[in-house]
């Protein structure tokens, strides 16, 4: 392998490893605040790649979508599972007897999915331009994050780690079956955001990267300010520390899990975003980009934000190497690696139990 | 022999089932009852190592493709017997079960999970890309069995092997629930602290269930290659590695007739699901994951136990569980080692301290037992005594100092080496498994003075040590005045009794010195005494006894000598007499007056 096509590679690699890197980065965040194992991770991905196909391209021919019209189906599912959330918050509240407050919450976790499918039936969001677009398909996915939370794990916030990893397994096997009604089984690539092409000597520098790069590293600046420098990213810095001090200073466990789901989702959405110009995504692609940002994650022993991130580029690069040299036996690769990591992580910190 | 109710329901259901190929069941039932016994058999590891052990994998359906894999290529390719087959597809199977096993237990419990699910897509895409596996389109033309001479070419003559191997293995599961190396793996959920305390090393047992699981899913592989005739990487797929745990989770978990039901369960509500759904959606595809996936969700939420208690609950109603049969009255004793002399130095404690961050919570403190004494470790909240327990018996890691018992270094030893040296302790917050009967938790403690282990339990050659165990435990809970009690559920006990049952348990271990956390601790007035008199009575037998307790009269009465601590510190050493005297203690409780 000459130099050049390492350098090659190793741009490649960063650029998706900046990618996992988010994903890392989510996974850590949930696993620290809420001690949920998120596997559906990666689902947010797929609807975040596919939502924006679906706003360029229409439902595809022959789909279920396509004969209610071509809003995208995540839309009509953020509406449903507002509308089950918001039935099951108001009739606990109102069973408390304070049908006022009942009306309150559930009016407030509704206004949002309704504002937007109002928004989206009356104007014909395929016509708009396409950061427009974008920035419908971040408001679609993301509340999806805190609502998931509010139906699969809210209730449970109390259960073992392994009674939250499973019921995450529930959640991914309930999104990607939703995936594929709502995207069918072809895979969309879409169009650059970006089609410039920058000559550093034998390197070519996509426009895209450039956005891969600068939007990953502007959110971690973005998470970075958030935890050091806001009261809200302070409040989910103590809850993961502990969790039942930060609820004697008045933290609530709930808005702590709402809040790093809502940023889960969005990490999430955003990654598929930017990973939509280059690789072509099927319903269930997530899954794979997903478990990457695991093996990063992993890596840091679901602790560590900058090792997460350096676990990320890692796996990147591996990955990118070894799609040039093996390329059939790719994903064994990079899935392998977890077993060193795991030999490595065992010998630095043998575990005690948790009581 | 009297069979009980229960019991002969039970042979009943497994000869109905046995019987029911000879009966004139459609071919497609016994198709979907093929596949259900093929699930079953991997869901019983599950329910072994998730109900039971407390630990899980997605990585299930990976080691039935190992299984079917290994014979198929070795049948096929090299026209080798498929019992070679079998074999080797065990022997891969626990060779990688091994290795991750070594790799994620030690750590905590969410790793081993992780790696199964690397490891499951790891071989998912090694199998569809390697040609000598024949890549997605698989391998064809595998053998079918012969057994006795009978060739098991077709689904009615498979079902009985099927079912008989499915039956075999509850079976199996079942003997290993109810014996030593089964009490150890029941005793993993409950947290390691207890288990570890009791000489058990909790490793070890979560290395045995999840290497039992991934070798009963490989015999499921194998059994499935001669059943299917032709392997194809689908099946052995990361989502039918999801599915097997939820069949465990779905049927109970912790249940061996709970993997049955879960299996049967699964794939009848798959097969109407698949026949539903596209007439719903007016598409074909694998839409029935997400009704499983809100199923799972829902059944962790509202039903954590799974369908089997609504099973087991009918049961009982017309077949109560019949109470385990006291057949050791005549068992030997088992073996009890020596006791040192009396007034020798058996425990020594020099400088201990620990720190937690900045906190000094045990601050280098030193004193000393001698055999056959009873000392009182006292001071008012806060003052490190449960510390000091915890750093003595190896449940903390100390910072600094050094402590020996009888001669052997026990300071940085873990908690399952000191145990087997004959220090046995209790808890300052009772841990016990509630599930299991006081006669068998107490039988936990004589883990270490055992030997059989997981093969004699499934085989029954471990009952003469069973006998040893049990007559140990009832002589411990006699002694104690909980013979009464024997075959009651150890979590349906009130605090005081429990509290004596974690006494009866240390004592099962044989142990040379005992150390009580708040042994006193919600007793009544009578309790308190008679605990005092058997306190006594072990110590003329030549046990010594260490004691952290609040109850000032329970102490004063008792104790030898008294070591009194305070922030840490050690702040007066004496008889009762001299600490009662002490303006120091009296002001470390009371404060001084200014």
């Amino acid at each position: 392998m000459d130099p050049t096509i390492a350098a090659i590679l190793t741009l490649d690699g960063v650029g998706n490893g900046a990618i996992y890197a988010l994903l890392a980065l989510a996974t850590v965040l949930l696993f620290a605040v809420t001690r949920v194992i998120f596997i559906p991770q990666g689902e947010f991905v797929a609807f975040g790649a596919l939502t924006f196909a679906m706003l360029q391209q229409g439902n595809p021919v022959g789909s279920l979508w396509q004969r209610y019209g071509d809003l995208p189906g995540t839309l009509w599912l953020l509406a449903l599972i507002a509308l089950i959330a918001a039935a099951i918050d108001a009739t606990r509240t109102w069973r408390l007897g304070q049908p006022r407050r009942a009306w309150r919450e559930a009016l407030t976790t509704l206004a949002l999915p309704t504002a937007l499918v109002v928004l989206c039936v009356l104007s014909h969001p395929r016509s708009w331009p396409m950061l427009a677009q974008l920035l419908l398909t971040l408001a679609i996915v993301t509340p999806l994050g805190p609502l998931v939370y509010r139906l699969a794990y809210q209730r449970l916030a109390d259960a073992s780690v392994l009674v939250l990893l499973i019921v995450s397994v529930g959640v991914h096997f309930a999104l990607t079956g939703l995936g594929l009604l709502f995207f069918g089984a072809e895979a969309f690539r879409n169009p650059p955001f970006w089609d410039a092409r920058f000559s550093l000597g034998p390197l070519t520098l996509t426009g895209q990267s450039i956005i891969i790069f600068g939007s990953s590293a502007a959110l971690i600046v973005l998470l970075w300010l958030f935890f050091e420098r806001t009261l809200r990213g302070k409040a989910l810095r103590a809850t993961a520390v502990n969790r039942t001090g930060a609820r004697l200073m008045g933290i609530s466990p709930a808005t702590a899990g709402r809040l790093s789901f809502t940023m889960a989702a969005f990490m999430g959405a955003l990654s598929g975003l930017l990973i939509g110009p280059s690789t072509s995504v099927y319903y269930d692609s997530g899954f794979l980009i997903g478990l990457k940002g695991f093996v990063a994650a992993v890596f840091a022993g679901l602790a560590s934000y900058p090792l997460a991130a350096v676990g990320a580029l890692g796996v990147g690069i591996i990955e990118s190497f070894a799609s040039f040299s093996a390329s059939a036996f790719k994903e064994v690769i990079v899935f392998t690696t977890i077993l060193p990591v795991l030999l490595w992580r065992s010998l630095r910190d043998p575990h005690r139990e948790e009581e | 022999m009297k069979l009980a109710p229960r019991r002969l329901l039970t042979i009943a259901i497994a000869l109905l089932v046995l019987v029911l190929p000879l009966l004139p069941v459609p071919e497609f039932w016994i198709t979907q009852l093929n596949l259900i016994g093929l699930y079953s058999i991997v869901a019983l590891g599950l329910v072994l190592l998730t109900g039971v052990g407390g630990l899980t994998s997605f990585g299930q359906a990976a080691f039935v493709g190992v299984g079917a894999y290994s014979t198929a290529v070795l049948t096929t390719q090299f026209a080798l017997s498929p019992w070679l087959g079998l074999l080797a597809g065990v022997v891969i199977t626990v060779a990688i079960a091994l290795v991750l096993a070594a790799l994620t237990l030690r750590m905590s419990g969410h790793y081993l999970p992780l790696a199964t699910i690397a490891w499951g897509l790891s071989l998912s895409y090694t199998m569809a890309n390697v040609e000598g596996l024949g890549r997605y389109d698989g391998l064809l033309g595998i053998p079918a069995l012969h057994l006795f001479g009978i060739s098991l070419h077709d689904g009615r003559r498979m079902y009985l092997l099927i079912w008989a191997v499915a039956l075999l293995a509850a079976l199996a599961t079942q003997r290993l629930l109810d014996s030593r190396p089964g009490r150890a793996i029941r005793a993993l959920k409950g947290g390691a602290a207890m288990a570890e305390a009791m000489g058990i090393s909790t490793y070890r047992y979560k290395v045995v269930i999840f290497v039992c699981a991934a070798v009963l899913a490989a015999i499921s592989g194998w059994l499935f290659a001669h059943y299917q005739r032709a392997v194809n990487p689908t099946p052995f797929g990361l989502n039918r590695g999801i599915e097997y745990l939820f069949m465990a989770v779905l049927g109970g978990v912790g249940q061996v007739g709970g993997a049955f039901v879960g299996a049967g369960a699964v794939k009848l509500i798959e097969d109407k699901l698949q026949e539903w759904l596209p007439l719903l959606t007016g598409t074909n595809g694998n839409y029935e994951v997400i009704v499983f996936g809100v199923l799972i969700v829902l059944v962790l939420k509202y039903a954590p136990d799974g369908l089997w208690p609504a099973v087991s609950r009918l049961l009982e109603r017309w077949l109560p569980l019949a109470r385990r049969v006291i057949d050791w009255a005549h068992a030997a004793r088992l073996p009890e080692r020596g006791r040192p002399q009396a007034g020798d130095v058996l425990l020594q404690v020099q400088s201990v301290r620990k720190e937690f961050g900045g906190l000094v919570a045990v601050n280098d403190v030193s004193f000393e037992l001698r055999a056959g004494e009873i000392v009182g470790l006292i001071g008012p909240n806060g003052a490190g005594k449960s510390t000091t327990f915890n750093l003595l018996t190896g449940t903390l890691a100390l910072t600094r100092g050094s402590a020996t018992f009888a001669g052997h270094t026990i300071a940085g030893l873990p908690a399952r080496a000191i145990a087997r040296l004959g220090v046995s302790r209790t808890f300052q917050h009772v841990k016990l498994l509630p599930e299991m009967t006081v006669l068998e938790n107490v039988a936990l403690g004589a883990h270490q003075r055992g030997r059989r282990g997981v093969l004699s339990a499934m085989l029954r050659t471990d009952r003469d040590e069973e006998r040893r165990f049990f007559a140990e435990a009832q002589r411990q809970l006699e002694r104690i005045g909980m013979g009464a009690q024997l075959h009651e559920l150890a979590g349906n006990l009130p605090l005081g009794p429990q509290r004596l049952l974690e006494i009866a348990r240390a004592l099962c271990t044989d142990p040379v010195l005992l150390l009580l956390d708040e042994p006193a601790a919600g007793l009544r007035l009578q309790e308190k005494q008679a605990l005092a008199a058997v306190l006594r009575q072990l110590k003329g037998e030549g046990i010594s006894i260490l004691l952290v307790e609040h109850d000032m009269d329970f102490v004063m009465g008792l104790t030898d000598r008294i070591v009194v601590m305070e922030f840490g510190t050690k702040l007066l050493e004496g008889t009762p007499a001299e600490v009662q005297a002490s303006p120091a203690v009296r002001a470390a409780y009371l404060g001084t007056e200014h």
